[in-house]
């Protein structure tokens, strides 16, 4: 599945905050869960969903270096206004949601599959 | 082909941190670097770079490109690292609280940046600084 297909895809409980210029053609089919973002840097795979709840500039930082297909931040948590600005300029595309990092990753998870 | 990048990290600016390393992975995109390489020298040294931010009041990065590998050499004037063995075990870190709530400091840098890398190196003197350096091949 493309990240634009996705986006289209996903509900009302999920809100698109930045779409990357790429996202027609960024191909997804995983999904990865975590907080700490060296772990993030070493093991987010290539096309991934990234589901966490750290909101900040280097979140996005990690999905530029990693080439993720997309960031969810989960529970509502905060992307600060610099991770925002960050997001539009790496071309980085930032998913927000008020659920829960697993139910977020089961969903995208179901979508995929 | 023979070029070289040379990076000044800021101290303690976490919104710049890692500008050097999305830089030079855009330039050996650009280069047609085989993508897995490109994705190992980026990760390998952003983690330095944020060491660097961390706990060296920054430094300079210089890469390296030729034909068949590329080299990157982290060098600071921080403090140095007392246990390199100690520094190089994954879980350990000594970065502080506020830097941990940033989702760093959990004592995978180092570890990352050898599996990312064919070589790695560590010179490090107490008080002085450290320089790392850290090699890929193509």
């Amino acid at each position: 599945m493309l990240v634009s297909e996705l986006t289209k895809k996903l509900d009302e409980r999920f809100e698109i905050i930045n779409i990357s210029d790429e996202a027609g053609e960024t191909e997804i089919s995983k999904v990865f869960c975590c907080d700490l973002l060296s772990f993030a840097m070493a093991r987010n795979p290539a096309g991934s969903v990234w589901v966490t709840v750290m909101g900040n500039v280097n979140t996005i930082g990690v999905m530029a270096l990693t080439d993720g297909g997309a960031v969810i931040i989960a529970e509502n948590a905060a992307l600060d206004e610099n991770a925002h600005k960050k997001a539009v300029e790496q071309n980085i595309t930032v998913i927000k949601t008020s659920l829960p990092v697993f139910e977020a990753a089961l969903f995208v998870h179901s979508l995929i599959s | 082909m023979n070029l070289e990048f040379t990076y000044t990290v800021d101290p303690d600016d976490f919104t710049r941190a890692g500008e050097a390393s999305a830089d030079i992975k855009k330039k050996l995109k650009k280069m047609n670097v085989p993508h897995e390489a490109v994705r190992k020298v980026a990760i390998a040294m952003y983690e330095g770079e944020i060491n660097m931010v961390i706990h060296a009041n920054g430094g300079i990065i210089t890469v390296f490109v030729n034909e068949d590998f590329i080299t990157m050499v982290l060098a600071d004037k921080g403090p140095g690292i007392p246990d390199v063995e100690k520094a190089m075990q994954e879980g350990f870190s000594t970065a502080p609280d506020n830097i941990r709530a940033l989702g760093f400091g959990a004592g995978m840098g180092l570890p990352n940046m050898k599996k990312y890398t064919d070589e790695m190196k560590i010179d490090t003197v107490i008080g002085e600084g450290t320089t790392v350096t850290m090699k890929v091949n193509l």
